[in-house]
């Protein structure tokens, strides 16, 4: 407990927490678009694909700090983006063997950069390297605050398009046939999709990513029937897994943060794999004493 | 014997197996499935470890296969059971399993070689360095005895079960009603889809295995429409794209894995546009020309409608279109 | 005052073949429109053309006399588009039929719940409003739809094929629902499979098949002769249905 309070003191621990827990919060809250929309691996082909854009960046600018690295990481996941829908749409492959091509073939290239970076000798490689598994510890203040604005205008787009992205994501056909431009919508949700990859590679890695878009969502699923509860609910368990897995990683030695939160966020989602059977049967209970109080008769 | 030779027949030896399994995952829409394994295996790998102490092959082998299969399990239980979708579950159990893996090596395996950047990235370069000793004798590369074994354990079940795989893949309800069991030639792919992964990580590492799992496969698809061909496609173009990066990653001196990812994917976006049965721009040409004769027929059958008299305006009133679409019909009719 | 639906001229075409040619009618106000035809004589894709949801190669679709205002029509569509893992009850759906009317940023409010309300009590499914969309039956799914649409408040209807595949109440509720929707002055036209009850439903119907093969009012039109071109081999057997 000592360890515990003194870790809370820490001012870079208290960063490094609060910056996991905003990117759980957005990736909670977008998640849930993603995951009913049969996008969750769609995450994982769009975070593997951000390794060759974040290096480009790194060569672009030179350096491994400010946004150059950010906006390649976007700009090669919103490129596999656009692949994958051309091709799905297309041709006859599925979306499953395009996901896998994308998200190999760019890692892949992404590792041919890599490597050409190590032979021109520059400096910084080791700094892209910890996009792989992430490196939370070297979350600064300022990248908290970067986090922190990107989450807030990509939760605001949600809260001010709720109706619209709901319909979209539940009826594409109703939504056209009642005149949305449903193409544009899904893009803009694709669009938020990468922004919440590009904020969390730095910190949990391209392959960790994925679960935060998706564990907490299919979490939050199983103890709601509402979409807004889903949504708020899964912002939440991925809030909690960011600070718990943080904290974890601090108190204890050698367990980085990375695969610590995405084990906090499995962990939370097990516990709430019985909710749905626990609430189903006092759903039952409730409805079974409501016909009784109406004097109707029990079926 | 030559480093290159080395190298090149050992990708070659990575490729096939991957390419015949690809190719069946692709048609039975699971290759995501082989991603999930392919990072799930990792703390199989490391529990194997623990367990025999060895950081051999085989016993790496039987770790991750193990873990890869528990992959497919815990995937099918978590659809079936909990309102979970399919996709999400694989996301969910492969993020975790491999999480996991990542923190038993940061734990556990700092003080041994288990490297993680090795898994993830592999080193087809080492497979001349490492020679498999048996009774002192040295029998060649290890990396040739782990993927041949592999490559002709996988062509074997291809080749045997050609009939069961195809049925059950095509047609799963017949499959069943022939006597053929769909469940079994399912769980005996997914066995052979963990060894071969985990058996090549050694030398593309985890991620890029799957490159090859995936790309010469939905090449093949694109550009034929028979199974045994599609087959035989994905085989070829896999090792044409292998020895090919091998070639361009050593010109340049670049990441061997990485550059054989990447010819993979010029080779599927080659097909992809060119192909000459579903490629989009043999596609587009298609379709370009069904229009034109469309066009051609509604001019016609408008001419027909207001009189043989009509002029471009008319039949443009008549069409909805604009004059000058009408005209160039016209012109192309008359 | 301009018509409900006016098809100019229309054809359209998937791929090669195409699957309108040269289709030209108007609805007046207040009628109760079948379309009937065999399969992949292209009732939906007419429809599709209608709602905008497909160009047509050559041709035009008014509604009341404007090419492009797509939220004055109410759509049922066939089930088949949906997620039914949604998280969303029946309320819910039927409460999405108000969201083309209030525009972009309004959030749905009182007003939008007891719409959605009176409509789900029209189509009798209220007692049901807190119930998932992916617990109700096939019957129950299509009505929800039903009461989407009806939220939509609209002039024009258009459904597509509503009758398939329902249980007997349900089809009984429809038909009702789609009655009264005429009788106070709206247009409904709807893609319908089933030749023996098109005498019943239907006061005008369009007899399709890639061409128009006629349209009219039922009793006029829905003439043995009329249902063997449409029909063309399955002519002998569309005959019995229709003296039955």
């Amino acid at each position: 407990m000592g360890d515990l309070l003194a870790a809370l003191g820490d001012y870079t621990l208290r960063t490094v927490a609060l910056g996991a827990a905003v990117l759980g919060l957005l990736g909670g809250a977008l998640g849930t678009f993603a995951v009913l929309r049969r996008q969750s691996l769609l995450s994982d082909a769009l975070s593997h694909a951000t390794l060759p854009g974040v290096v480009l960046g790194f060569l672009v600018t030179g350096t491994t700090s400010g946004s150059g690295l950010m906006v390649g990481a976007a700009v090669t996941a919103a490129l596999a983006a656009g692949l994958v829908l051309v091709v799905v749409q297309r041709t006859r492959l599925k979306q499953d063997a395009v996901l896998a091509l994308v998200l190999s073939v760019f890692f892949g290239v992404g590792t041919v950069l890599l490597t050409y970076v190590a032979t021109t000798g520059a400096s910084g490689q080791s700094g892209l390297d910890r996009f792989v598994l992430g490196q939370a510890a070297g979350l600064v203040a300022s990248d908290v605050r970067v986090m922190a604005v990107l989450t807030a205008v990509a939760l605001a787009v949600v809260a001010l398009l709720y109706k619209e992205l709901k319909l979209v994501a539940f009826d594409p056909t109703f939504a056209r046939a009642v005149g949305y431009p449903v193409r544009r919508l899904e893009a803009l949700l694709t669009a938020l999709l990468v922004v919440a990859i590009v904020v969390g590679i730095q910190t949990v890695g391209v392959v960790l990513i994925a679960a935060l878009l998706i564990t907490p969502a299919a979490a939050a699923r199983q103890w709601t029937d509402r979409l807004a509860v889903m949504v708020v609910l899964a912002a939440l368990l991925g809030a909690v897994s960011g600070a718990v897995g943080a904290l974890l990683s601090a108190t204890t030695t050698d367990l980085p943060t990375g695969p610590l939160i995405v084990l906090v966020a499995t962990g939370i989602f097990l516990v709430s794999l019985p909710a749905r059977a626990l609430r189903t049967r006092l759903g039952a209970r409730r409805e079974v004493s409501a016909r009784r109080a109406k004097g109707v008769g029990v079926r | 014997m030559s480093v290159d030779l080395v190298i090149v027949v050992t990708a070659i030896l990575v490729v096939v197996p991957c390419a015949l399994l690809g190719s069946v995952l692709v048609l039975r829409q699971s290759v995501m499935v082989g991603d999930a394994i392919s990072h799930a295996a990792l703390p199989g790998i490391v529990l194997a470890f623990f367990l025999t102490g060895s950081l051999g092959p085989l016993t790496a082998v039987a770790g991750a296969a193990v873990f890869g299969l528990l992959t497919v399990v815990l995937v099918d239980l978590l659809q079936r059971g909990g309102r979970v979708r399919g996709d999400a579950a694989i996301g969910i159990v492969f993020t975790g399993l491999f999480a996991l893996g990542v923190l038993l090596i940061a734990r556990y395996g700092g003080n041994v070689h288990l490297d993680l950047e090795h898994v993830l990235f592999g080193e087809i370069a080492f497979a001349p360095l490492v020679t498999l000793e048996v009774g002192g004798v040295d029998l060649g590369p290890r990396s040739w005895w782990t993927m041949g074994v592999v490559a002709v354990a996988v062509v074997t079940f291809v080749l045997l079960l050609y009939k069961e795989l195809k049925v059950t893949t095509f047609d799963p309800g017949l499959a069943t009603v022939l006597g053929l069991s769909p469940v079994l030639v399912h769980q005996l792919l997914m066995a052979l889809v963990s060894v071969t992964v985990v058996g090549a990580f050694d030398s593309v590492g985890a991620i890029l295995v799957v490159a090859f799992l995936a790309g010469p496969a939905a090449t093949a698809y694109l550009l034929v429409d028979r199974f045994s061909v599609m087959l035989a496609t994905a085989v070829g173009t896999g090792a044409g794209s292998a020895v090919v990066g091998y070639l361009l990653a050593r010109v340049w001196d670049l990441s061997i894995a990485g550059m054989m990812a990447g010819v993979v994917g010029v080779v599927f976006l080659t097909a992809l546009l060119l192909g000459p049965r579903h490629g989009l721009v043999a596609a587009a040409l298609a379709e370009r020309r069904r229009r034109t004769r469309l066009r051609e027929r509604l001019v016609r059958h408008a001419r027909g409608s207001v009189g043989e008299g009509a002029t471009v305006a008319q039949l443009a009133e008549r069409l909805h279109w604009p004059v000058a679409e009408v005209e160039r019909v016209v012109a192309r009719i008359s | 005052m301009s018509a409900p639906l006016a098809v100019r001229g229309v054809s359209a075409a998937y791929r090669s073949e195409p699957v309108l040619w040269d289709v030209s009618f108007t609805i007046p106000e207040g009628r109760l429109v079948g379309i009937v035809g065999p399969n992949g004589a292209g009732k939906t894709t007419l429809l599709k053309v209608a709602m905008g949801l497909l160009r047509p190669v050559a041709g035009s679709v008014e509604v009341f006399g404007d090419p492009v205002d797509r939220s004055r029509v109410g759509y049922v569509p066939q089930r088949s588009s949906v997620d039914w893992d949604f998280p969303t009850d029946a309320r819910d759906v039927v409460e999405m039929g108000t969201y083309g009317r209030l525009g972009w940023l309004r959030r749905p409010g009182r007003r939008e719940r007891r719409t959605a309300e009176r409509c789900l009590d029209r189509v009798g499914m209220l007692d049901l409003a807190d119930r998932q969309i992916g617990e109700l039956s096939g019957g129950q799914q299509q009505r929800v739809f039903l009461a989407r649409a009806l939220a939509q408040d609209a002039r024009l209807y258009l459904a597509d094929e509503p009758f398939a595949g329902v249980d007997y109440v349900t089809e009984r509720i429809v038909v009702d629902i789609l009655r009264e929707l005429r009788d106070e002055g709206r247009s409904v036209v709807v893609v319908h499979h089933d030749l023996a009850t098109v005498a019943d439903y239907f006061d005008t119907v369009v007899l399709l098949n890639r061409e128009l093969v006629a349209v009219g009012p039922t009793a006029e039109v829905f003439t043995s002769e009329n249902i063997a071109r449409a029909y063309g081999g399955a002519a002998r057997r569309a005959e019995e249905l229709h003296r039955g």
